[in-house]
């Protein structure tokens, strides 16, 4: 007699957009792994087409109300790139600064309310509230921090409208990002008191051999600028992309599955970049991680919660650096002419690299665009995640290896609405 | 007495709006001491059976599953609400209903036929009865919390269904469009974002919708007069709002003479 298992989830929670899970064992070898993506697929880079390339940033936000900042930020260094101009000086800072914000609204989000329940055995951040209030209090007070920063300088929290090709709209005085400092010297203490609380969680072991692929600069942490990196010997122009990286279409999935060329699955996110970039982390952050038990290089998935708040910290840091540093620019945008050609960028959005390219006509409308998001890049790390984690948690009855296999996903903080173009969760046990 | 239940979906979207819920910081814990989260995925494993009392809907209807799944969404709550420009007018994903969906398919997907979508993607309205129908592309969470409000009180929401430009006015913004001839869609727009493009110097690209009885004829004939083609303007109504009818029905007669007077 067989002993059969299923266990499915068909609409995970605690992400952003809709994907399931579904694991089939059959006498304790593990048949299937799937995690797919339902989200409805919405087809931009197909109606990007014709489209003026200055309607780029404010349509590609679209694709993701928790990183419309990384859609901007790629989608504006693609053009310019296109056209063969940079941006520097005040305005690169803002830029910067921006994506800042952006880290650590999304990152704040995630550790207190998306990930943390799960350490702590809360179906929620809400349910967490009821035992932790304080706790509860100090992640929203950060996450506020963050969104200040991006409300500021983009005139909003969601789907800011005021970044341009070229720069800004409009850039803020000196005097309106000092207004900020005093919350994010507050939200510095904070996130160091958010190292020490992750640190203090309980992780399943794991020492996974990933291939990390991250952007590098060589003298800052990354965000918008820097070749395309990975610990086993990828070291490219942002131009070089498709040579490296292959998406592939699967059924019963809405998104693309990347891999790199001739070798398979890659992780992109806080740990791909922490484990690149590591001294560049300010010497508060790294000293921080360091005294969480971090190593410089972190195999453990799990741990990404902690390494999640120390890219918090980083940021923090940096924004008040910034700001302290600003000076206010003569103009609020570089000017330039359209002109065909192909342009690519690759910025860091807080869950991991994301790719985008551009095909523009002379007249600056859009001939074709490719957009590969960081959770379709990670889907087959996730599944293979998942099949080591099923591997550890045989043992558990249904109920809880369902929960350490959603646990194991959102170590990730999948974005399933930027992967569509991606996930439901089912355990089955034979 | 039991508190109020609240259910959150989503459907064809960027999560943005539900995400303006968790976006109120400094209310959220208040929010969830009057209402009981009852099933909102993106926040909570926790699933309470229906019925719900309230019930925020974000996404436009693009497939066929999500046209079942509406109906049933419908039949489990009291009040529908459906928050931001996705789930009342279609979202910027009904740019596809203007070209044919199998060709945008063949574009994004190498193997088209695992997908399964529908030929245009349409407001929540268009499949079951909405309650209120609260615009934005994001929603602004002040007016969520507004309208939450309201209903769990009983009464009309107060939201504006004025343009733009009043909110213009109560800053004190200069017109972008007259002082420094930027287009704008603020005067056939409706309020809510408090004017915020014009404050950071642009035009107001539309994210709430047409306002009231918005005259977008003559607006486009402004345009024209300030030098637009047909084909922009077509572009500047094509937005996050592009299929809600006074957008949509300038746009295509904009279309239409593009089509007739060759290219202009």
């Amino acid at each position: 007699m067989t002993n059969a298992r299923e266990i499915s989830v068909e609409y995970l929670a605690r992400v952003e957009g809709e994907g399931s899970m579904r694991v089939k064992v059959v006498d304790d070898q593990i048949e299937d792994v799937e995690f797919s993506i339902f989200e409805p697929p919405r087809f931009f880079e197909a109606f990007l087409r014709g489209r003026p390339h200055t309607d780029a940033p404010d349509i590609t936000a679209r694709i993701c109300g928790i990183c419309p900042i990384a859609y901007q930020m790629s989608s504006v260094h693609a053009m310019e790139d296109a056209f063969g101009f940079t941006v520097g000086g005040s305005l690169r800072e803002l830029r910067r600064l921006i994506y800042c914000g952006e880290w650590i609204e999304s990152h704040v989000l995630h550790v207190y309310l998306l990930h943390a329940p799960d350490f702590l055995g809360y179906e929620s951040g809400i349910h967490m509230a009821a035992d932790h209030r304080e706790v509860v209090e100090r992640g929203l007070r950060m996450k506020k921090a963050g969104n200040d920063i991006v409300a500021l300088l983009g005139g909003r929290e969601i789907h800011p409208i005021n970044v341009r090709v070229g720069g800004f709209y409009r850039t803020p005085t000196k005097k309106e990002l000092q207004a900020l400092v005093p919350e994010l010297e507050w939200a510095k203490d904070a996130a160091l008191e958010t190292i020490n609380w992750t640190a203090g969680f309980t992780f399943p072991e794991a020492d996974l051999d990933f291939e990390f692929v991250s952007v590098c600069h060589p003298d800052e942490y990354p965000f918008n600028e820097g070749n395309i990196v990975s610990n086993k010997g990828i070291d490219v122009p942002v131009s070089q992309f498709n040579e490296f990286f292959t998406e592939e279409h699967v059924e019963r999935s809405n998104a693309l599955h990347s891999r790199v060329r001739g070798r398979g699955a890659y992780h992109v996110g806080p740990l791909a970049r922490y484990a690149i970039n590591f001294e560049k982390l300010t010497p508060l952050a790294q000293q921080s991680a360091l005294d969480a038990g971090l190593e410089p290089v972190c195999n453990n998935p799990f741990k990404s919660i902690i390494v999640r708040s120390v890219e918090t910290l980083y940021a923090i840091e940096e924004a008040l650096r910034i700001i302290d540093e600003y000076e206010e620019p003569a103009e609020p945008y570089v000017s330039y002419t359209p002109k065909a050609g192909v342009g690519h960028g690759a910025t860091e959005a807080p869950r991991g690299m994301l790719y985008h390219q551009y095909r523009l006509h002379e007249d600056g409308r859009i001939a074709d665009a490719q957009i590969t998001p960081p959770t379709a890049q990670n889907q087959l790390t996730i599944e293979s995640d998942l099949r080591f984690v099923l591997e550890q948690h045989l043992d558990l009855p249904d109920p809880e290896l369902t929960w350490v296999l959603e646990q194991s996903i959102r170590n990730y903080d999948p974005c399933i609405s930027c992967a569509t173009h991606f996930l439901d969760l089912t355990v089955e046990r034979v | 007495m039991a508190l109020p239940k609240l259910a959150v979906h989503k459907f064809a979207s960027c999560d943005g709006c539900q995400l303006s819920l968790l976006d109120l910081e400094d209310e959220l814990l208040a929010v969830a001491g009057v209402v009981q989260i009852a099933n909102f995925m993106e926040a909570s494993r926790e699933v309470l059976p229906p019925p719900y009392d309230v019930t925020l809907v974000e996404g436009s209807i693009t497939t066929p599953h999500d046209r079942d799944r509406i109906q049933q969404i419908r039949d489990e709550t009291t009040v529908l609400i459906t928050i931001g420009a996705c789930a009342t007018a279609g979202g910027i994903q009904a740019l596809r209903n203007w070209k044919d969906v199998d060709d945008f398919n063949a574009y994004v997907y190498a193997h088209p036929e695992f997908i399964d979508t529908l030929q245009e993607s349409t407001p929540i309205a268009d499949y079951v009865p909405v309650d209120f129908e609260l615009r934005g592309c994001p929603i602004s969470k002040y007016q969520l919390l507004e309208v939450l409000v309201a209903f769990l009180q009983g009464r009309k929401p107060n939201i504006p269904t004025y343009s733009v430009c009043v909110e213009c006015k109560a800053k004190g913004n200069p017109c972008v469009m007259v002082s420094h001839g930027t287009v704008c869609l603020g005067p056939i727009t409706q309020a809510g974002c408090n004017a915020l493009c014009p404050t950071y110097d642009r035009g107001c690209y539309g994210c709430f919708g047409p306002m009231e009885s918005a005259n977008a004829a003559s607006l486009a004939r402004q345009w024209q007069l300030m030098g637009l083609s047909d084909r922009q303007i077509v572009d500047s109504l094509r937005g996050f709002n592009a299929w809600s009818e006074a957008f949509r029905v300038e746009s295509d007669r904009r279309e239409a003479s593009i089509e007739i007077g060759g290219a202009r």
